[in-house]
Formats: structure tokens, sequence, C-alpha cells
């Protein structure tokens, strides 16, 4: 469904253009992708090249970028509104951040419906419910009246998966979901992001710098390294890559069993 | 001894859930005495303009030669004018026409320059480079001469008054709302609203306007006594409210002649200026003590 050919993103900043993606290419389709890599090396200004939500400071080139067939470098703020959300969803870092501050849950899930599906706010309310519900809330009348600071971490990330599936999309791109939340919420999160891609047969990017990550929960694993892809492999068999870029991410990965030598 | 002390702990659970309960039903009583205070000070206000005629012992129009510049007391409480009428009939009708200033500049210049400033800093680009640089040029001003320049050009009275003062006043607005609005502009939940499809007057209004709304509020309020003491300062100067008019202001302007003899022509309506003044401005201290954070 995704495909990137030859992603390049450059921001023009007061020292000159700095680069964020030099030459990325991935494909994705009905299927989990992992991408991996260091800090800086462009994870997020993936997820944001591909919805558009670069700063006007930044220059997006490549030989093909597009979506079901639809060519996203030709979208402009207008013509992209007809698709972001709708086809293509994102899933931010902090839920916190990403919350309207002064809107209840409800009222923030109402409005996506409104935008999209219907006019009705007690169709909204059912329909909001239900999604909360598929998130795994066990109260979801409570959390619809709730505004995003009086709900943990967990919850919070949960209310923002369900406020974009509101608009039902086929894809999904989460940028480090999980990385703001506690080990437990972690797994919690994951588990429901599986259940849904499983049941609504949707694609989903994960961004994460977490190996252990993607290697239980992808089924491909993109390596990324200054902007470029390094190495696309299967997450089965991520332990026996022969990239040596690969192995050193692998190697740098810290273990809680291993004792350093010299210590107790 | 556990017996008694019991009731007297349930007693100040009781007062304790009473004060919260008070507390979230009513914000106001979370202010300071200050605030409270100056709230006091503008409920006054406000009842003068509305009852002000019910209680004044006088008509503030009526001349009476007989008992002119006749200081404080028991008849005339506050004395009376070079001539002959009541100072306080005059000072109670007179808060209607501060009070009429004072919420018709804050209708005029408050939205406009809230609305202005959000869409500049939300948008950004030329736009805001052109909007910010016209309110640098109404900046550049002092307040009280531009809008001199303005009420002269526009003749002298009530309304050209408040039309000069809120002309000067929104660019103050503009860019504390601007401000606000650069905070949110890109923030992840901006981003995720786009991504839902909102057109931009929808994230204007919806999202990015309320979070600019305390910060400009507290400005407005600090300024009302800005507009007060311009209001006045071009009541002085004849370019406000017209003579027979009680504005205080020009109460002040008729009386400077006698400020050395008769002194309560000119005292009385600047301590109802200092008072009005103070009074917004510490309401405007109380509401960003509550508003922010960070002080």
């Amino acid at each position: 469904m995704l495909i990137i050919k030859d992603l390049s993103v450059r921001y023009r900043t007061d020292l000159g253009m700095v680069n964020g993606l030099k030459g990325l290419s991935l494909t994705c389709g009905r299927e989990k992708l992992g991408v991996v890599g260091v800090s800086g090396s462009g994870k997020s200004s993936l997820g944001r090249a591909i919805m558009r939500l670069l700063p006007d400071t930044a220059a997006i080139t490549a030989k093909e970028m597009s979506f079901g067939g639809r060519d996203l470098l030709k979208c402009d703020q207008k013509s992209a509104a007809s698709w972001r959300g709708r086809e293509v969803a994102m899933i931010f870092q902090d839920p916190h951040l990403a919350l309207n501050p002064i809107m209840k849950i409800g009222s923030q899930i109402t409005e996506t419906y409104k935008r999209h599906i219907g006019h009705e706010t007690l169709a909204a309310r059912r329909y909001g419910l239900k999604l909360l519900e598929a998130v795994h809330i066990t109260d979801p009348s409570l959390m619809w009246n709730s505004y995003p600071r009086e709900l943990s971490g967990g919850m919070a990330q949960r209310a923002m998966i369900a406020l974009m599936l509101a608009c039902n999309p086929q894809f999904l791109i989460a940028d480090e979901p999980t990385s703001a939340l506690d080990v437990l919420a972690r797994q919690a999160v994951l588990e429901i992001l599986d259940e849904l891609v499983e049941s609504r047969g949707m694609g989903l990017l994960l961004i994460s710098h977490d190996l252990g990550v993607v290697k239980n929960f992808c089924d491909r694993v993109v390596v990324i390294k200054d902007g470029k892809d390094i190495e696309t492999l299967p997450a089965s068999k991520l332990d026996d890559s022969l990239c040596p870029y690969t192995r050193s991410l692998l190697a740098a990965q810290p273990r809680l069993l291993n004792r350093v030598d010299g210590a107790v | 001894m556990e017996i008694e002390s019991t009731p007297h702990k349930h007693l100040t659970g009781m007062a304790m859930r009473a004060r919260r309960y008070f507390e979230r039903k009513f914000p106001v009583t979370r202010l300071n005495f200050l605030g409270i205070l100056g709230i006091g000070t503008i409920l006054f206000l406000l009842a003068a303009a509305c009852i002000g005629p019910v209680l004044a012992p006088f008509d503030p129009y009526v001349q009476d030669l007989s008992v002119r510049l006749s200081p404080p007391g028991a008849v005339y409480y506050l004395g009376t004018d070079e001539l002959g009428r009541d100072i306080l009939s005059r000072l109670l009708y007179g808060a209607r026409v501060t009070l009429l200033i004072v919420v018709l500049v804050v209708v005029i210049s408050g939205p406009i320059g809230i609305l202005l400033g959000c869409s500049s800093g939300y948008v950004g680009g030329w736009a805001d480079v052109f909007l910010m640089r016209l309110t640098d040029a109404f900046l550049a001003f002092p307040r009280l001469v531009l809008a001199l320049a303005l009420a002269a050009a526009l003749g002298p009275g009530l309304e050209n008054a408040i039309l000069a003062i809120a002309l000067t006043s929104w660019p103050v607005y503009a860019r504390v709302a601007r401000a606000e609005a650069l905070l949110v502009r890109d923030s992840d939940y901006v981003s995720m609203v786009k991504l839902q499809g909102a057109s931009s007057w929808r994230i204007i209004f919806i999202h990015v306007l309320p979070m600019c709304l305390p910060s400009a509020c507290v400005r407005i309020t600090l300024d009302m006594a800005g507009i007060i003491l311009t209001a006045a300062g071009l009541g002085f100067l004849g370019l406000g409210a017209n003579p027979p008019s009680s504005e205080w202001g020009a109460m002040i302007a008729s009386g400077h002649p006698y400020i050395f003899d008769q002194w309560w022509l000119v005292t009385m309506p600047g301590l109802a200026i200092l008072a009005v003044s103070l009074g917004f401005n510490l309401v405007g201290d109380a509401l960003r003590d509550m508003f922010d954070p960070r002080i």
C-alpha cells in the first residue's frame, strides 16, 4: 500500500540545509513494519513526511511516495485533508501533548466523528464508547467525560488510539507510541495495536528505537542510519543479520542478565 | 478525650469540604485579599453606574450659584463645584460614563486583537510579518498621543474618544495572543487535529484561541486602568465627553483653576479615578496569579 522510493527531507536553517532523510526507500502492505534506528537517524522525519506534517522549512523530494495509488508528493495542505486521518492515521509519542488539554476526550472524538461520519451527537457518543471499549477501556463513559490531564499515560495513549481510529483509517503510523509509557502499559498498548491491526486488516508502520519491541512485534524490520535504509529483513531473522551496522545495534542493547566483567 | 475531639475534627472536615466546594463553585473565592478588594471596588463602580441616579442626593446638572464652591459638609457630602453642582451626584452619574467607555473599548478592541493575534501566530509567514509590523507601528507611539490625534481628527465627543482608545489598544492584545498561538501551533495536538481533517478556521477558533484567552484576558483587565486614565486624559484635554456631562476627567479639567483654594473640586474625581484604576489593576494581578502557574 505504502511505497516510498528515495525519499529525502532537508530542513532550511540559519546554518544552511540540514539533512533529515537522504534517500530512504521502503514499502509496506497490510503488515506490521518496524522502523528502527538511533536518535537522529530520521525516524520521526519519516512519519511526519508521509503525513505532510513537517514545518514549512522542510523540503521533501522523492522518486515516488504513494499510498494506495495516490501520489502523496503532489498533495498540498488542502488536498491532504481528504486522505489524512481517513486513510492514514498517526499515533504520537506523548499522548498528553497530542490531546487537546482543554477538551474532554468525548468532545474530541465527537469532533472527529462529525467531520467524517455523521452529524448526530448521540450516534457519535455510541460510536465513541464502542471505540474506547475496543482499546480496552474498562469504563468508557467515565473516560468520555474526562480531560486528558486526568488520565494516566497508558489511558491517554489508548484514548489517542481510539481518537485516531474514529475515522476508520486503513494504515497506521505509530511514532514511538510506547516510549512515554512504563513497561506494563507498553505491553498493553502493543497488544491493543496488534489486535486492531489483525481485526481491521490495517497496515502498521511502527517507528521505534527499541529493537526488542520491534523484533517481537513486527513482521518485517527496516534498519535506518543517517537517513538511509541500511537493511530490510523479516523480524524473525533480525538476530541472524549479517549487516555490520545491525549487528552493532543488537550488540548495543542493554541486557539485564549479562554481568559486566569485573563487576560483582 | 477522643470523644471530645471527634466532633471538632468532623467540623473541621466539614469546613474544609465546604470551603473546597465553594472554591470549585465560585473560583473567585480563590483570589487573594487584594484581588477581592479590587473586585469590591469594581462592584462598587457597577452599583454606582446602575443605581447611582437613585442614590444621588441632587440633580448633577442643576446649577445653584448661591452655594458654589461650598466645602464638603453635611448637605453636600463632597462639596460643590464652581457652578454650585453637587460633586457626589456628579461622580455617581460619571461612573456610568466611565463604565461605558471601559466596556465599549474592551468589546471593540478585545476580540479584534485576540482574533488577529491568534490567526497571525497560527498562519505565520507573510501575513504574520505584515500584521506584526502594523502593531509595531501602533505601539511605537505613546498611546495617549495616538488617541489624541485620532480624537482630534474625528472631533471631540464620547463616541470618538471610545473609538480612538479602541483603535490604540488592540495591538497589545494581538501581541499577547500571538505569543500564545506560536506556542501551540507546532504542538502535537494541533498536528493531531490537522490529521483529523479540521480546517484552519476550525483549528484557530476551537483549538488555538482558547489557549490564548487566559493571558489575553489578564492583559485586558490590567489594561482597563490604562483605558480609564486615557479616557480621563482625553476628557481633561477637552477631546472626550462634552462639558455638561459629568465625566471624571472633564470634572478635573473644569475644576483645575480652583485647585489651591477649593481642593475638593479636583481631588474627589481624582480619587474616583485612582480607586477604579487601582481596582482593575488588582483584579488583573489576581487573575494573573490564578491563571499563570509560572509565577
